[in-house]
């Protein structure tokens, strides 16, 4: 494997961006990751995004989005219909050939204007499923009921990692969600949006977007003082029908944590942080059991800037969770970090990548 | 550039598609990309358990009504426990979507990967998918002829072509499309006179220069080195590869021949050696959803001079029948346009060609074929360099 590093990121998550464009959104974002780094679009080798049409309410959206990269001279460019994190998987790939040496990566959403848990519906089997409408906080709650049932956590399990993610948020100015005296109490006196579940249980939702910029081996070091470097990086998709999965498990995520684990030399869990892309804190549990990170009890300490529970923009969180761990090694906060990034209903498709400090 | 910076050596083992149509009502989404899957399976000998990775692409969302629609098909195309990665570049995204499986195969991540392009126009409306109203934006409601037209008149002012020009290469290639199984349209009584009499559409674009909608999947099995070589029929060797774009709408851009289209050329002209695509390339599968396209894209691409390529239209350089550079052996776009797909099409095309495996439309003694893809307001772009012999 060739040694590709994250050199730098910048991030932007509110609540609603109810008046700016894609492009007025990610304009400050691009420059900001590139100029960290002292690069140009002319320096930049392969350019790759993620967005969606359904947030954008409009067919090509990320055609337009391209303004803000500044595409002319023309680009070598590609774009994924999913998370961020996945675009930068496919630049870690071209990296991998080895006939360029930078890529910047970027990728936005705006959910906010329309009912993001009822868009979310149509990602659903279109022919048996999706014709019911079942929205995406009821179908995260199916998933909670059963873990609770299952007898593997209790409500005020739950409620601590709600907890746990408000108190690491603070201070994040990128976190919709944060309290540094949020109690189990607190949150357990929250009404419930979606039986099991209540507000503090769900992502905050968020618009906004993510750059990041990768460099190759010395060019990484010519870059930046302390690159994160991408020692492990895998994904993995389980079967989409919710009736043929045990929701309590998420074996994708293991699967990816597990082949990215091989790659890096080390394990998952022997990471000193790990920020995880869960749309509730059942998921954020079922994650931490699938790739052994133990609970909030151990040596892990899982989602340092608040996670995705603190702020989730549908198709940035993923690479927001990358960004979020490469800053906390490139600033020597940690050696190791591990970030995820999830797609689709309850977990069904998981990305793993793990990072290390030079 | 040399052969190294293309990374491991890549190869299409097998190719599979769909019979391309207005609606194919028999089949749900996932039981036409599977359809085209198992076919290209078979042709490249191999199991699903032989998959590494898929890699699958398509236009709009709307175009189905489906978000994100990898998540749904993750089982019909034998992903669970795999890796699956969902391309969308527009137009040009089955181009870009094989050269993202491609890349897998480069960077010698995976052994084997399957890839597909797909759209089922039939189970949405794509004039809705495309007619979404904005907030503070004005819809010119022109659709893509209206857009296209004001830049094929642009060309037709600057060449002096002829006016029938576009017509000659609609007619070529639907008469191309009854040679192929597979293609949408198939108009047997077709005449010349047919095509210069249709209604104008988006002046000057008539209906019968325009290409169909239809439902439809291509899929490809890409290996490596190894794997081509073990295969015991023929394959097709990727010898370049190349992926560019460029802003939609700035002064001075030249939109008849964008230079995104001219440096993509470049580069996958250089990857593979290629100094004179005109003698060096045997046949050329190019996106031309408007006939006059294929004028503008021989010059754009190399094949002809500047203000040059009508002349190869006009005196049959590029029919299946006589000319020494066949383009759109298949019917092309004009004949079958699954948008997701269509991209994909063109690059499978250009691997059967140099398998010698294109049946009725086959070149004779193909060693090189070129794919080519474009989509946006041609502003993005993705092309291929397919070759019987190992680069």
């Amino acid at each position: 494997m060739r040694e590709v590093a994250i050199v730098s990121s910048a991030i932007h998550q509110v609540e609603a961006l109810t008046f700016t464009t894609d492009v007025q959104l990610m304009v400050p974002l691009i420059n900001e990751a590139r100029d960290a780094v002292g690069l140009t679009q002319a320096d930049i080798g392969f350019t790759c995004s993620g967005s969606s049409d359904f947030l954008a309410g409009q067919g090509f959206s990320f055609v337009q989005t391209l303004d803000a990269v500044g595409a002319f001279p023309p680009i070598a460019e590609s774009h994924v219909e999913m998370d961020g994190a996945f675009a930068l998987y496919e630049a870690w790939v071209k990296l991998q050939i080895g006939e360029i040496d930078t890529a910047l990566v970027y990728s936005y959403g705006k959910s906010s204007p329309g009912s993001r848990r009822d868009v979310l519906a149509v990602q659903l089997d279109p022919y048996a499923v999706a014709p019911l409408w079942p929205d995406a906080h009821a179908v995260a709650a199916l998933q909670a009921r059963l873990l609770l049932e299952s007898g593997a956590v209790t409500a005020e399990d739950l409620a601590a990692i709600a907890v746990r993610s408000q108190r690491n948020a603070v201070g994040n100015p990128n976190a919709l969600r944060a309290s540094a005296d949020v109690t189990v109490d607190d949150v357990l006196a929250g009404g419930v949006v979606a039986d099991p579940l209540r507000a503090a249980d769900l992502a905050a939702e968020a618009d906004g977007g993510c750059a990041v910029v990768l460099a190759a081996g010395d060019r990484a070091r010519e870059l930046c003082e302390r690159p994160a470097w991408i020692r492990g990086i895998d994904h993995r998709i389980d079967a989409h029908g919710l009736g043929v999965r045990d929701l309590t498990r998420a074996p994708s995520a293991a699967l990816a944590a597990g082949k990215a684990a091989e790659r890096a030399g080390f394990a998952a869990n022997d990471v000193d942080v790990a920020e995880l892309h869960a749309a509730s804190t059942a998921q954020a549990h079922v994650l931490a059991t699938e790739m052994g990170l133990g609970g909030t009890g151990g040596s892990v300490r899982i989602d340092p800037s608040g996670g995705s529970l603190a702020a989730d923009t549908l198709m940035a969180a993923g690479l927001v969770r990358i960004a979020e761990a490469a800053r906390r090694v490139s600033g020597g906060e940690a050696h190791r970090a591990l970030a995820h990034a999830s797609s689709g209903p309850c977990l069904q498709q998981n990305l793993v990548c793990l990072l290390e400090g030079e | 550039m040399t052969v190294g910076t293309l990374g491991e050596r890549t190869a299409v083992l097998g190719v599979g598609q769909t019979k391309y149509q207005s609606t194919r009502g028999d089949v749900s989404i996932a039981g036409l990309v599977r359809e085209a899957a198992i076919r290209a399976l078979e042709d490249a000998a191999c199991t699903w358990a032989d998959i590494d990775a898929v890699v699958i692409g398509k236009a709009p969302d709307f175009f189905e009504g489906l978000m994100m629609p990898e998540l749904f098909l993750a089982d019909a195309l034998g992903c669970v426990g795999k890796p699956i990665l969902r391309v969308h570049t527009a137009g040009s995204v089955g181009g870009s979507t094989a050269l993202v499986a491609a890349s897998l195969i480069q960077g010698r991540i995976h052994r084997r990967v399957l890839t597909i392009g797909f759209e089922k126009q039939s189970e949405s409306n794509a004039t809705w998918a495309l007619s979404l109203p904005q907030p503070f934006s004005v819809s010119i409601n022109a659709g893509a002829g209206g857009y296209f037209s004001p830049i094929i008149r642009r060309y037709m002012a600057r060449s002096g072509a002829p006016e029938l020009i576009g017509c000659m290469v609609a007619f070529k290639d639907r008469q191309h499309a009854l040679r192929n199984p597979y293609a949408h349209l198939h108009q047997p009584d077709l005449t010349f006179d047919q095509v210069v009499e249709a209604p104008m559409l988006w002046d000057p674009i008539r209906f019968s220069e325009t290409c169909p909608s239809s439902d439809g999947a291509c899929a490809m099995v890409l290996g490596d080195e190894a794997a081509g070589d073990a295969a015991d029929g023929p394959v097709a060797w990727v010898h370049g590869t190349a992926m560019r774009s460029e802003a939609n709408n700035f002064p001075g851009r030249d939109e008849v021949s964008p230079q995104a289209s001219r440096d993509a050329a470049a580069e996958v002209f250089a990857k593979a050696g290629i100094t004179d695509p005109r003698s060096e390339i045997d046949v050329v599968e190019m996106y031309v959803p408007f006939s006059w396209y294929e004028p503008m894209w021989l010059e754009s691409l190399g094949f002809a001079e500047r203000d040059q390529g009508w002349r190869m239209v006009e005196d049959g350089s590029t029919n299946l029948d006589g000319g020494d550079l066949p383009v759109n052996c298949s019917g092309g776009v004009l004949s079958s346009n699954p948008i997701g797909a269509s991209g994909m099409i063109r690059f499978a095309e250009a691997a059967l060609q140099v398998r010698g495996m294109a049946g009725d439309h086959q070149v004779d003694g193909a060693r090189r074929a070129f794919g080519h893809a474009y989509g946006g307001g041609a502003q993005y772009f993705a092309m291929w360099v397919v070759g019987a012999d190992k680069p």
